[in-house]
């Protein structure tokens, strides 16, 4: 119990800060670029003197969304396209003074662009587009010999092929869907001339491709802009406009190909890109490997620990109620397996109005997904003990607590155990998820490793994350061990 | 002293027992006999709160049992079913030791107790550190009749108490157990099988057919002037092999 509150304690300290000005918040979304313009923006907000507080790789745009609007973020990177049509739901585009307008009543704004676009564009070699002489989409009808090899998505997607085809009236008689990654192989070994791509993909500058003008400008711009409240303090503000009109296509491409092929630490691309532009000097503290480990370690214990030891103190005497009242034995068990159904990731989405990012929405979570298995083996361990042992109980005149404290729920026990097993076990893997709330853990260098193509790191969260859980496993089977009798 | 007024017992189509009567006098002993499923142990369970009746009342020691009263009731009566009933989770001395600590009796009084019974049943007391899959069948009996007997409760309900004891062993607790009764002046329901153990041990044996008392009375009673063809049936059916020898 000591333990507990002593978990409890340093983990309100660490989020609630103990700083006299409350930190500017930045978040970001899953993929590399994201990632680096959050840099971007924590490190030359940094720079005035201001405390940032960097929540990297979120879930997705609404988790940021949703942070600004309940004021658990201040501040994300995000595009002009993605906020009219998935956010608000438009079906035309927007410029950004419409879209400021439009967002206003949210006291959210959006900055001017950064200077580049992110959009769906075509791509070819680039030595072969010289050699047939084509700059823009419109020059590929003078070409209906050449190999299509599009994603699936786009494919599909009205603003994809099908509008593309219609626009500018190409040929559709040589188009194969394949995968995204194939098709940058494809392309190498010359099986396939064209593909879509993102404007500024990583692999532009390494497949040395040459990115097709949108010259009917048929692609809505997706242009790159940071998204902040309106509250935000106004010198903040400033230094976000100093960042508008400062990053051009080819620096994106080359930044996140950087991170992503040339394996460079955001932090560090991040840096130079704004030593370059504003001579800002930062000192640059590359944290190592083990120090990283102890870190998500001790995180990701935090979440399994505290939330399965709350879930523990009320599965158990739910279960008990269950078995105890058969007026809400159902209601109890069918509501427990209710919460169990709703997907993880959902889950975490719906805290977050509720208890923001971070570490608490996910600890909420991994709460309710504990509580199935603990409430349904307690139930069905105390209901299953054995009918002459009841009698037995019941008849030497003992009252009904004493009946459930000495013999019941020790009769039960191996299945209450099993039951906290199987939930622990869950719980340190779900656990990883925590990492797209911005909780850390196990989760964190699983989702960098992801976003960066990179198994060891992948691996430095998954290996220890499955030792966690033999771990877990081993030590409730000591506990059963310890309470076993004869049989 | 027991009383049981016209009880009746359904479960769905099954009649267990149907409109029983019987009384029990303080210390004497009641031995409940008849063919499987004629409702003897759905009888014990009645009396002892353990089933209730769809109709008829229980009396115990002059108090009507009832939701409220059950507990009170049951501290007075020493229950022992077929299989023993131990707990597996507690030590023979836990098991024991159970009822006495709730009733907050002192650990001396426990251990003064268990020695005496322990040489009443013939049980090792040294063994009673031992969980009850480590005993034989016929010594988990005995330790249970022991946890029913801690309290030194004035009443018995034993549901076949000696049933997978072997024929040994069996002789000397039939003795044993009547010293038991007699001596601490016990008043007992106890259900068997075995006519020849009834009426060793029953100052009455109640015989039961189908949910109902069909006679009652002494062994010689019993076999001498059966009351109707059910009776004498079951009289000889339960005439031992050996005498058939001679
Ligand atoms: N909980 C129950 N649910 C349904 N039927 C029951 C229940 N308990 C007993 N019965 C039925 O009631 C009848 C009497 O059962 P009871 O256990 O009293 O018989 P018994 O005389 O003790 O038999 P045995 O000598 O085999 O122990 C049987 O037909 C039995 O199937
Ligand atoms: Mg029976």
């Amino acid at each position: 119990m000591k333990v507990l509150l002593f978990i409890i304690a340093t983990m309100l300290i660490h989020s609630s800060g103990l700083m006299a000005q409350d930190p500017i918040r930045v978040g970001s979304k899953l993929f590399n670029e994201s990632v680096i313009l959050g840099e971007i923006i924590t490190q030359s907000i940094e720079n005035a003197g201001f405390d940032v507080e960097y929540s990297d790789q979120l879930g997705g745009t609404r988790i940021l969304w949703n942070a600004l609007l309940t004021d658990e973020l201040d501040i994300y990177p995000d595009y002009t396209g993605t906020i009219v049509f998935e956010l608000l739901g438009e079906t035309e585009p927007l410029t950004i003074a419409e879209i400021n307008r439009k967002i206003e009543v949210f006291g959210i704004q959006i900055t001017n662009t950064l200077g580049f676009n992110n959009t769906y564009a075509l791509g070819m070699r680039m030595d072969h587009a010289e050699d047939l002489g084509i700059e823009a989409i419109s020059d590929l009808r003078e070409h209906p010999e050449l190999n299509f090899g599009f994603s699936n998505e786009f494919l599909n997607r009205a603003d994809g092929w099908p509008g593309i085809q219609s626009t500018y009236n190409l040929d559709g008689s040589n188009v194969t869907g394949l995968d995204h990654d194939l098709a940058y192989r494809g392309l190498e070994n010359e099986n396939i001339d064209v593909i879509d791509l993102y404007s500024t993909d990583a692999e532009i500058d390494y497949y040395e491709l040459k990115v097709l003008e949108d010259d009917f400008g048929f692609f809505p711009d997706y242009a790159a802009v940071i998204v902040y409240r309106s509250d935000l303090n106004k010198d903040v503000q400033k230094l976000l406009g100093n960042l508008e009109f400062t990053i051009n296509e080819a620096d994106m491409i080359s930044m996140n190909a950087d991170v992503k092929l040339k394996g460079i630490d955001d932090e560090i691309v991040a840096y130079r890109f704004l030593n370059g532009i504003f001579g800002i000097e930062i000192t640059h503290q590359s944290d190592n490997r083990s120090d990283r480990l102890k870190e998500t370690t001790i995180d990701h214990l935090i979440l399994v620990g505290v939330s399965l030891a709350l879930a523990i103190l009320l599965a158990i005497p739910l279960g008990i109620a269950a078995f105890q009242f058969k007026k809400i034995e159902q209601l109890i068990l069918s509501m427990v397996g209710i919460l169990q159904t709703i997907p993880s990731l959902a889950l975490l989405v719906f805290m977050i109005p509720l208890f923001g990012i971070g570490t608490i929405p996910a600890m909420a979570a991994l709460f309710i997904y504990s509580l199935l298995p603990i409430v349904r083996n307690t139930h069905s361990g105390l209901v299953s003990m054995n009918n002459g042992l009841k009698e037995s109980a019941v008849a030497l005149g003992l009252p009904k607590s004493v009946i459930l404290k000495k013999i019941e729920l020790p009769l039960a026990l191996p299945s209450i155990l099993a039951g906290i097993k199987t939930s622990a076990v869950i719980n340190v893997g779900t656990a990883t998820l925590g990492a797209l709330i911005g909780a850390g853990g196990y989760g964190q260098p699983i989702l960098t490793g992801i976003r960066l193509d990179d198994t060891a790191l992948i691996l430095e969260g998954a290996i220890p994350a499955a030792v966690l859980a033999l771990l877990a496993q081993w030590f409730f089977d000591l506990i059963e061990k310890r309470f076993s009798y004869p049989t | 002293m027991i009383k049981v007024r016209n009880i009746t017992k359904k479960y769905g189509a099954t009649i267990a027992l149907q409109d029983v009567t019987l009384a029990v006098k303080k210390g004497k002993t009641v031995a409940l006999i008849g063919p499987s499923g004629c409702g003897k142990s759905t009888l014990l369970r009645i009396m002892l709160g353990l089933v209730e009746p769809d109709s008829g009342q229980v009396e115990i020691n002059e108090a009507l049992l009832s939701k409220e009263s059950a507990l009170e009731i049951r501290q007075q009566v020493g229950y022992v079913i077929q299989k023993g009933g131990l707990f597996p989770h507690l030590t023979a001395y836990q098991n024991c030791a159970l009822l006495p600590k709730h009733l907050k009796t002192s650990k001396d009084e426990i251990e003064e107790r268990l020695q005496e019974l322990c040489d009443l049943t013939g049980i090792e007391i040294g063994d009673l550190s031992k969980y009850p899959s480590q005993f034989s069948g016929g010594q988990q009996q005995r330790i249970s009749l022991m946890r029913a007997l801690m309290m030194d409760p004035p009443i018995l309900l034993l549901d076949e108490p000696l049933g997978s004891i072997d024929p040994l062993v069996r002789y000397d607790l039939q003795s044993d157990l009547k010293d038991i009764f007699k001596r601490l002046n016990k008043t007992v329901v106890l259900v068997t099988h075995d006519l020849g153990e009834a009426g060793f041990l029953g100052d009455e044996i109640v015989l039961m057919n189908q949910g109902q008392i069909i006679q009652k009375g002494t062994i010689q009673s019993i076999v001498k002037h059966p009351n109707n063809e059910f009776v004498s049936q079951f009289v000889k059916a339960q005439r031992n092999h050996l005498e058939e020898i001679e």
